[in-house]
């Protein structure tokens, strides 16, 4: 079984990933960038947002295409509560759960008695609905947003003003919401959830009542990704209708996809390309949307099951030259503006390097084969 | 042992008619199934058999008639709760979950009949109370050799056996089998031929199957279906000797009736 033996590859180079996040802070005070802790916040609470669609997108086969809302529940709850005055993130918090959960029961209960590009749809529909709902409350400065005045407090015990603070709770956060998505997708619960996708029919031949399994899935993710709202609100102190918009909900899928749908650390793989990459190309150009596109559609023809899909059939060759690739861009871009030409060239170097002894051992493999043929 | 035609069937249908349109599939379909019995429902194609494997099983609501199991009145009884009392199927075009392992594959089948599945921590896949039960089953089949293989790398004749072996890890009172033998070869059929054989008894079987063969060697009666309808119902013996069946199906297939003799 090739696909397993693969396995620990993924999972060691996830915990790598996971390893570099958690030294952003360090990095970002040793190197004077605060915009690097910024840029990678937003990273960690997308990905823990695109962890949340995983388990309904790629465990469960459910296309949802409105999932930006619930994002924008859980930072409603908190930005409408602190503008009440109610700043105790023990009430906060928990609110901001509920809510998203019950956002997500309804939109669940009414989705999923549909099916295919009809599932797709009708999220979607609800989703922007929710959006509306955003844009119409004008107590809350409607489609302006809300300032949020002072972040959830947490009675001294985590001080969210403290930056590197923020960034290591919305780390555990994901870190949490990996473990959870583990556990749930090899229980008894995550087998229904997958084997629903890949035959529901034969699943209620054999006795399951399939509904009831796939709302609930429905409703933690939705609580999951109201936590990754939650965390938005607070770290960004604004929230606004655009937090939901449906190119959000896009946006969360084209990550889960680049990532690798069904996959435990594909959604974290693909939140991180994502963003990077939407960094660096932006920073380029305002038609960044150009280059991106195609980008991804070469991903999608050239690595199925994305970069997760791609790492398990052991193509490292096209990851590194992809990563040898990106960074060199990076660099070349950096240099003109800041002072990352030094680590970005070296790690472009690093990656083009492994890349090219992987090709080279291949190709003499290859070789070798055709000699004893 | 008292008479078997006096005790309740395990299965009894009453005048079942489903149409589609204009076409009457189902035409004023009477049947009992006796405990223990494999009875197998033969006819040529489009007869309406697996219209009548859907409304046994829930998938089809019929518009007229009604069907009872063990006494009790399931005619508009969701799937996943006729599963629960004790019916199963296969299915005539493999239906399993293709990216699980073939252990995996029954393990699902198992836990479907263990109580509520809203368990969220436990991996499922060390969870000996599903693992056995399905190890078991995969060896009543015969495929205990194959249990870590993934099921869509498994062969034709090993889907079928899988199926089998899905629908017997429910535990049922009754199974309906849609064409376990369909595109089997020889070797396979005979195969599943014993092995069907050797759950005989233990569970009450409905065999539908195309291969004659296999039928008048597994059957103990026979239901033959002519456009919806069942025309003669009796032994292997009873059926050969049909004149009506022998006109309306068995005509050109006379050979193969008398290769079966």
């Amino acid at each position: 079984m090739p696909a397993l033996m693969h396995k620990p590859v993924t999972t060691m180079i996830a915990v790598a990933l996971l390893g570099l996040l958690a030294l952003v802070p360090i990095a970002a005070e040793a190197f004077d960038d605060p915009f690097m802790l910024t840029l990678f916040t937003r990273i960690v609470i997308m990905a823990i947002a695109a962890v949340s669609l995983n388990l309904i997108l790629g465990y469960g086969g459910m296309v949802s295409f409105g999932h930006a809302a619930y994002i924008g529940i859980g930072g409603y709850t908190v930005g409408i509560l602190a503008h009440h005055g109610v700043h105790a993130a023990w009430i906060q918090w928990p609110l901001a759960l509920l809510m998203s959960g019950l956002t997500a029961l309804l939109i669940g209960l009414l989705s999923l008695r549909t099916k295919g590009i009809f599932f797709i749809m009708i999220t979607l529909a609800l989703a922007q609905l929710v959006y509306y709902l955003g844009n119409g409350a004008y107590a809350y400065g409607g489609d302006d947003g809300l300032t949020i005045l002072k972040r959830s407090d947490f009675g001294g015990l985590i001080d969210l003003n403290h930056r590197p603070t923020l960034y290591y709770l919305c780390w555990a956060v994901l870190v949490a919401a990996l473990y959870l998505c583990y556990r749930t997708v090899n229980s008894r619960f995550g087998m229904v959830l997958q084997g629903a996708k890949s035959n529901d029919r034969r699943m209620a031949t054999i006795g399951f009542p399939v509904f009831r399994y796939r709302l609930t899935a429905f409703v933690i993710a939705g609580m999951v990704c109201g936590l990754a709202g939650v965390l938005s609100a607070a770290f960004t102190d604004f929230i606004s209708p655009a937090m939901m918009h449906w190119s959000r909900s896009g946006d969360l899928i084209v990550m889960v996809v680049l990532g690798g749908m069904g996959s435990l650390f594909g959604p974290l793989f693909g939140t991180v390309a994502f963003l990077l990459l939407e960094e660096i190309l932006s920073s380029w150009t305002e038609y960044w949307k150009i280059v991106f596109g195609p980008i991804l559609v070469l991903v999608v023809i050239f690595a199925r099951g994305g970069i997760d899909g791609a790492l398990m059939r052991g193509q490292a060759n096209i990851l590194m030259a992809g990563c040898a690739g990106f960074f060199l861009l990076y660099g070349v871009h950096s240099a003109y503006e800041s002072d990352w030409l030094i680590p970005t060239a070296i790690l472009a170097a690093a990656f083009a390097l492994v890349w090219l002894a992987k090709w080279l051992a291949d190709r003499r493999a290859s070789a070798k084969e055709a000699g004893h043929v | 042992m008292s008479d078997p035609a006096l005790q309740v069937p395990v299965l009894k249908v009453d005048g079942l008619i489903k149409r589609f349109g204009g076409l009457t599939a189902t035409d004023n379909l009477s049947l009992d199934i006796r405990a223990g019995e494999i009875h197998a429902v033969i006819g040529p194609n489009g007869a309406g058999k697996t219209t009548m494997i859907g409304q046994l099983i829930g998938e089809l609501r019929p518009d007229a008639g009604t069907i009872h199991f063990m006494g009790r009145d399931i005619t508009a009884m969701p799937v996943h709760l006729r599963s629960a009392i004790g019916i199963a199927r296969s299915f005539q075009i493999t239906s399993i979950f293709p990216n699980f392992s073939a252990l995996d594959n029954v393990a699902l089948a198992v836990q479907a009949h263990d109580g509520h599945s809203f368990r969220f921590w436990a991996d499922a896949r060390k969870d000996l109370g599903l693992r056995e039960p399905a190890m078991a089953a995969l060896e009543q089949v015969g495929l205990s050799h194959r249990a870590g293989v993934t099921a869509s790398a498994l062969s034709h004749g090993e889907h079928r056996q899988l199926e089998i072996a899905m629908a017997l890890a429910t535990k049922p009172k009754l199974l309906l089998l849609d064409e376990p033998m369909a595109g089997m070869g020889p070797e396979d059929s005979a195969r599943m031929v014993t092995m069907l054989r050797g759950i005989k008894g233990s569970v009450t079987i409905l065999l539908i199957e195309h291969d004659m063969d296999a039928v008048f060697a597994l059957a103990d009666r026979i239901t033959v279906l002519v456009y919806g309808h069942g025309i003669a119902t009796g032994t292997p013996d009873d059926i050969r000797r049909n004149e009506q069946v022998r006109q309306a199906y068995l005509g050109d297939e006379t050979p193969s009736l008398q290769g079966a003799e």
